[in-house]
C-alpha cells in the first residue's frame, strides 16, 4: 500500500526535526501516508512515535522540515490552524472528553461550533454515530459515570464527527484495562475496513495484524525500520526491532 | 440599639452605597480579570506581557493610592467628568480584577491540558477553547478563592469614604458630628458587615460549590 509517485500523499512530512532542550526527538523524519492508508507506529517509549502522532496536527510544534496534509502546508497558527485540524480526528491515550459536557454535547460540539450545523443535525449526527460505536444509551451522561472503553469509544465519535479526512491515535488503549481494549480495537479495525486513512501508535500487534497496511517502528527519534506487519513481526531486520518485539511478545 | 435606630437614616444610605460599590465593582472586576486571566495564557506573547504587566502593576500598588488618582488626579487630566462613586467603582473594580485574574489563572491550571488539546484538536480556535472547555471548568475550582475575593472587596468598599463617597465606612465619622457614641457605632458597622459576609456571601458560595460540584 506505498502512495503512487504521482497521487500527492495525504499526510507527508518532510524533513521533520523537533528538539525537546537537547533531546533530539524527531530526527530528519520523512513519511507519507495514502489515502484510505492505515499506519502503525510502534516504538519503545521515548522513541517520538508520539511526539510524531502530534506534529501531525500541531499539538507539538516542529522545528523545521514540513508537514503537508491533503497537499496544503500545516498553517502555524490562529484560524487557519484551527480549520485544518477539523479535517485531522484525534485520538488521546487518557480520552480527554470534555469533563463538564455530557456524552451527547461531547460529540455535538464541534459540528456545531465548528461546523456552524444546527443543534438538531448535529444531535442526530452524534447519536448515530454513538449507537455506532455502541454507547448511544448513555449519551445523556457526563465522561467520569463511564468506563474507560466507553469513554475512549465516545473519543472516537466525538473525532468521527467532524468527518476527519485522517484519524491519529495516539496510543488509544495504553490507558485501558486489558478487558477493555479489544471494544476500542474492534471499532477502530471497523473504521480502517471503511476506509478511513488512520495513524495509530500502539503496542497492540493484534490491531496491526488486523488493520494495518504498514507498520513503522521508531527509536531514538528515527525511523528505524518500515514492513508490513507481516514482515515486520516475522521478520524485523534491525537488532532494535528484533530486541523491542522480543520484549513486546512475551508479555 | 438606639444609635442604629436614630441614626437609621446613615446607616441605610450608607450601607446602600456600599451595596452599590460592591455590586458593580465585582461585576466589573469579575468580567475584566477573566479577561486579563485569558490573556496571560493567551499563545500570543504581546498579550501575556500587557496581562502580566497590568497584574504586577495594579496588584502592587496600594489601593488608598488608586482610589487617591481616580478621585484626585482623575479630574486634572481634562477628561470628562465623573462623580466621586464613579470614581471610586472604576478604581476597586481595576484593583480586585487583579486578584480575580489570579484566582482564576490558578483554576485555569487545574484543568488537565488534555481539555484544551482535545478541543484544539477539533478545531476549536483559542477563543473558543478557553471560554467553552477551560473556564466553565476553571470557575468550578476557584469559587472558594474568588470569594474570598470578593469578601475583600466589600471590605475594601470602605476604603471609599476617604474620598468622598458616603458609603459604610464614612458613617463614623458623621455619628461623630452628631454627638453619637462612638464605639457602639462602630460596632453596628461591623456588625452589619459581618451579617453581608455571613448571611449572603458565603450562602452564596455553599450554593455555587454545590451547583459546580462535577465528577472527574
Amino acid at each position: 500500500m506505498t502512495n503512487p509517485a504521482h497521487a500527492p500523499a495525504l499526510v507527508e512530512l518532510k524533513a521533520v526535526n523537533k528538539h525537546y532542550g537537547p533531546l533530539h526527538v524527531l530526527q530528519e523524519i520523512n513519511l507519507q501516508v495514502a489515502k484510505g492508508e492505515v499506519l502503525v507506529v510502534i516504538g519503545p517509549s521515548g522513541s517520538g512515535k508520539s511526539t510524531l502522532c502530534r506534529t501531525i496536527n500541531r499539538l507539538e510544534t516542529i522545528d523545521n522540515g514540513s508537514i503537508t496534509i491533503d497537499g496544503k502546508e500545516l498553517p502555524k497558527e490562529g484560524k487557519q490552524l484551527a480549520n485544518l485540524r477539523a479535517d485531522v480526528g484525534m485520538v488521546f491515550q487518557s480520552f480527554n472528553l470534555f469533563a463538564h459536557k455530557t456524552i451527547l454535547e461531547n460529540v455535538t460540539l464541534g459540528p456545531i461550533k465548528v461546523k456552524g450545523m444546527s443543534k438538531s443535525d448535529a444531535d442526530k449526527l452524534a447519536m448515530g454515530l454513538l449507537e455506532r460505536v455502541g454507547v448511544g444509551h448513555q449519551a445523556a451522561k457526563l465522561p467520569a459515570q463511564l468506563s474507560g472503553g466507553q469513554q475512549q469509544r465516545v473519543a472516537i465519535a466525538r473525532a468521527l464527527a467532524m468527518k476527519p479526512k485522517v484519524m491519529l491515535f495516539d496510543e488509544p488503549t495504553s490507558a485501558l484495562d486489558p478487558e477493555m481494549i479489544n471494544e476500542v480495537l474492534d471499532v477502530m479495525v471497523e473504521l480502517a475496513k471503511e476506509g478511513m486513512t488512520m495513524v495509530v501508535v500502539t503496542h497492540e500487534m493484534g490491531f496491526a495484524r488486523k488493520a494495518a497496511d504498514r507498520v513503522i517502528f521508531m527509536a531514538d527519534g528515527q525511523i528505524v525500520e518500515e514492513a508490513t506487519p507481516q514482515e515486520f513481526f516475522t521478520n524485523p531486520q534491525t537488532p532494535r526491532a528484533k530486541d523491542f518485539l522480543s520484549k513486546i511478545l512475551t508479555n | 440599639m438606639n444609635v442604629l435606630i436614630d441614626n437609621s437614616d446613615l446607616f441605610l444610605t450608607g450601607f446602600k452605597n456600599t451595596g452599590i460599590l460592591f455590586v458593580i465593582s465585582a461585576f466589573f472586576a469579575l468580567i475584566l480579570g477573566t479577561i486579563v486571566a485569558g490573556m496571560r495564557v493567551s499563545p500570543a506573547p504581546a498579550m501575556r506581557a500587557a496581562g502580566t504587566f497590568y497584574v504586577n502593576f495594579v496588584r502592587n500598588t496600594p489601593l488608598t493610592l488608586i482610589l487617591a488618582f481616580f478621585a484626585l488626579g482623575y479630574p486634572k487630566l481634562g477628561l470628562p467628568n465623573i462623580s466621586f462613586m464613579t470614581a471610586a467603582i472604576i478604581g476597586l473594580s481595576l484593583y480586585t480584577a487583579t486578584y480575580v485574574s489570579e484566582a482564576i489563572r490558578s483554576g485555569i491550571n487545574t484543568v488537565s491540558v488534555g481539555q484544551s488539546e482535545a478541543a484544539r484538536a477539533i478545531g476549536l480556535p483559542f477563543m473558543q477553547t478557553l471560554s467553552l472547555i477551560v473556564l466553565p471548568q476553571a470557575f468550578r475550582s476557584v469559587v472558594p478563592p474568588l470569594f474570598s475575593v470578593f469578601i475583600a472587596l466589600l471590605k475594601n468598599t470602605t476604603v471609599a469614604a476617604g474620598f468622598s463617597v458616603f458609603e459604610a465606612g464614612s458613617i463614623r465619622a458623621y455619628l461623630s458630628e452628631r454627638g453619637e457614641p462612638l464605639l457602639p457605632g462602630l460596632l453596628w458597622v461591623a456588625l452589619i458587615f459581618v451579617v453581608l459576609v455571613l448571611g449572603i456571601l458565603t450562602p452564596l458560595q455553599r450554593y455555587l460549590e454545590k451547583k459546580w460540584r462535577v465528577a472527574r
